[in-house]
């Protein structure tokens, strides 16, 4: 669709605008953050992320991102599928339900998972039993990641699959197919795109999550301390190339992420024009 | 009417909610094997509900479904041995054309080289070979239904169920589909069951007609049967384009017709010609007014207003023209009385008279 007044100053002020808007809170302080991590070098910069905490970090926030994308991906998978095919009571407030930790602030997630499974819970003397620890461990923070990040993909599928109606399935199992193989052959096709860029959105979060990661982690130094918690770390002791340098690769992910996304969307949408009938 | 031994799908006194809705009520027919059926209704009527129990896609509350003498109520879906072409077609959009046709045969386990020969064949059947690489989205609609009929027909089933198949293509193509849809289920020698709200469509492909209204079924017969015999108000209304008229024994040549009754009056029953021109039946034409006149490509609708009433007749081409506010000759030659919910078929006294004909 386009503005009948293509030419006018309205457009030109309104591009001017947005640039404007973008250079102060994106450009500007993502360059700033590329800069100041190289700032003393390039050897400053590999010391800093090649340090062993660091690369702990690391390994801990993609381990979380990964979890939290299979996980998820299985939940929001079955949860779309169940929303969308299916007509029961109570659909209502399960899709509510889904949307909960977008609205929720990730501290008070964190908190609720400490009290659920901390040492105050009632269900504690059983996980201590069973040697299952969650609160100021790497359980927790799969834990908390996966809570945040969890109405990513579903979010993605759903209107995808209630687009595409029933139809299909129908005549599918009308010729005798299972259910799995009538979502292997005929759902999940429609969905792919749509579900591969609700897996990068999820990544994309999962990589970035603070809050409830940072209440339940404990802050224990190459243990629990994932990217976001260990920026912080080094920036409260003023290792402020050390933060930067840390920062600067967690931007480069966001920005692969996002080139992804980019990618994923026109594909995405390629594909959808030539289904239009 | 069918007999018992010859019935191939059966309806025994079904009855089907929706929560309050009462979509189907006591519906009971049957037909025979072969025969192309076309299950006719405005929208509503529960026409699809019909061919949905059949296909084994909704539950009936109560009443038997019979396929073949075998009482199918509780047999799945897809061991009812039915085709069923959906009115969106429901291709799978994201596989070709052979893969659509294939999927039936793959599920029920044919080997790789008889699904190629028997998708080879079904290809050549609806006359899209060359066609298999392609994926639904490069289809024309017509092109589209072939692929489903196909599809319907792979596993070779006994009963045919379409629903609304020509709902989604565009007027001109459908004239040709329905004559081409028509051949291939005679050809194929199946057993066919199509939904549809329109009348030319149904009157036009199928042996028989079922119309249902309000989940109820109205009337079956054969096309012809069921035009010009209609049994109900509800059939005589909602066939060809009647207008309806209160007190028809008002009208000249219908003074034999119980007064106050409405009757309904077929625009192929009224001859309207001009003051000028030969009138066969003087004595029982009345004067009518033209209203308007609108072009219906191969005739001319003319609205007229008679006895202060309004009634639609036609006009061929080849006569001449008449204007809006000019007064001409109509004769009605007969119409479908109303009594109750009874429709009897009333003929001009003249004509009577004239052929010693008394219904």
């Amino acid at each position: 669709m386009e503005l009948r007044n293509n030419r006018g100053p309205v457009k030109w002020f309104l591009i001017l605008l947005s640039a404007a808007f973008l250079v102060i809170m994106l450009i500007l302080p993502l360059a700033y953050v590329l800069v100041t991590a190289f700032r003393e070098g390039i050897g400053v910069f590999v010391r800093a992320v090649t340090d062993s905490n660091a690369l702990r970090s690391i390994l801990l926030t993609l381990e979380a991102s990964v979890f939290a994308v299979v996980i998820n991906s299985v939940f929001g998978l079955f949860a779309a599928w169940t929303l969308t095919k299916y007509r029961f009571k109570g659909k209502k407030l399960l899709s509510t339900l889904i949307d909960l930790p977008l609205t929720i602030s990730p501290v008070i997630a964190g908190l609720i998972f400490l009290l659920t499974y901390g040492r105050k819970s009632i269900l504690y003397p059983l996980l201590h039993q069973w040697k299952i620890s969650i609160v100021f461990a790497v359980p927790g923070i799969i834990l908390a990641t996966v809570f945040v990040t969890f109405p990513f993909i579903s979010r993605e599928l759903i209107p995808v699959l209630s687009a595409q109606g029933t139809d299909e399935e129908e005549a599918a199992a009308l010729m005798g197919a299972g259910t799995f193989r009538i979502f292997r052959e005929v759902t999940f096709p429609h969905v792919r795109w749509a579900f591969l860029y609700g897996v990068v959105l999820c990544a994309a979060r999962a990589m970035g999550e603070f809050g409830a990661v940072s209440v339940l982690s404990g802050h224990l130094q190459g243990l629990t301390t994932t990217m976001p918690l260990y920026v912080e770390l080094l920036y409260q002791g003023y290792d402020f190339t050390g933060a930067f340098a840390m920062s600067a690769i967690l931007v480069v992910l966001a920005v692969l992420v996002l080139l992804l996304r980019n990618i994923l969307e026109h594909r995405g949408g390629k594909n959808q024009e030539g289904i239009h009938q | 009417m069918s007999t018992a031994e010859q019935a191939y799908v059966e309806l025994r006194k079904i009855n089907k909610h929706y929560g309050e809705y009462h979509a189907s009520r006591d519906v009971d027919f049957s037909i025979d094997k072969g025969k192309l059926v076309a299950l006719l209704g405005p929208s509503g009527s529960g026409k699809t509900t019909i061919l949905r129990m059949l296909a084994g896609l909704e539950q009936a509350d109560s009443g038997d479904i019979l396929i073949d003498g075998k009482r199918v109520n509780d047999t799945p879906a897809s061991e009812r041995g039915i085709g069923f072409v959906f009115q969106s077609y429901a291709l799978f959009r994201y596989k070709t054309v052979y893969e659509n046709i294939a999927f039936p045969l793959k599920i029920a386990k044919w080997n790789r080289a008889d699904i190629k020969a028997r998708v080879e064949e079904l290809l050549e059947l609806v006359g899209l070979q060359g066609m298999e690489k392609r994926y639904p989205n490069q289809l024309s609609g017509g092109q589209r239904q072939r692929v489903a009929f196909a599809r319907a027909l792979a596993i070779q089933p006994q009963l045919l169920l379409l629903d609304e198949p020509f709902a989604a293509i565009d007027a001109k193509v459908r004239q040709e589909l329905r004559s081409w849809l028509r051949e291939l289920i005679s050809r194929v020698g199946i057993t066919s069951i199509f939904v549809t709200h329109d009348q030319d469509e149904a009157i036009e492909v199928a042996d028989e007609i079922i119309i249902t209204n309000q989940g109820r079924v109205e009337q079956i017969g054969t096309p012809l049967e069921i035009y010009q015999n209609p049994h109900s108000a509800f059939v005589a209304k909602f066939l060809g384009r009647p207008s309806e008229l209160t007190d028809a024994g008002s009208f000249k040549g219908f003074s034999h017709v119980e007064p106050g009754l409405t009757a309904l009056i077929r625009p192929e029953y009224v001859s309207v010609t001009k003051k000028n021109e030969l009138c066969k039946y003087p004595i029982t034409t009345e004067d009518g007014e033209v209203l308007k006149t609108a072009f219906r490509g191969n005739a001319i609708e003319v609205t007229l207003r008679v006895r202060d009433q309004e009634i639609i007749a036609g006009r061929t081409l080849n006569e001449p023209l008449v204007e809006p506010g000019e007064h001409v000759n109509v004769f009605i030659h007969s119409m479908y009385v109303l009594k109750g919910d009874i429709t009897f078929y009333a003929q001009n006294g003249v004509l009577i008279s004239e052929n010693y004909t008394y219904i």
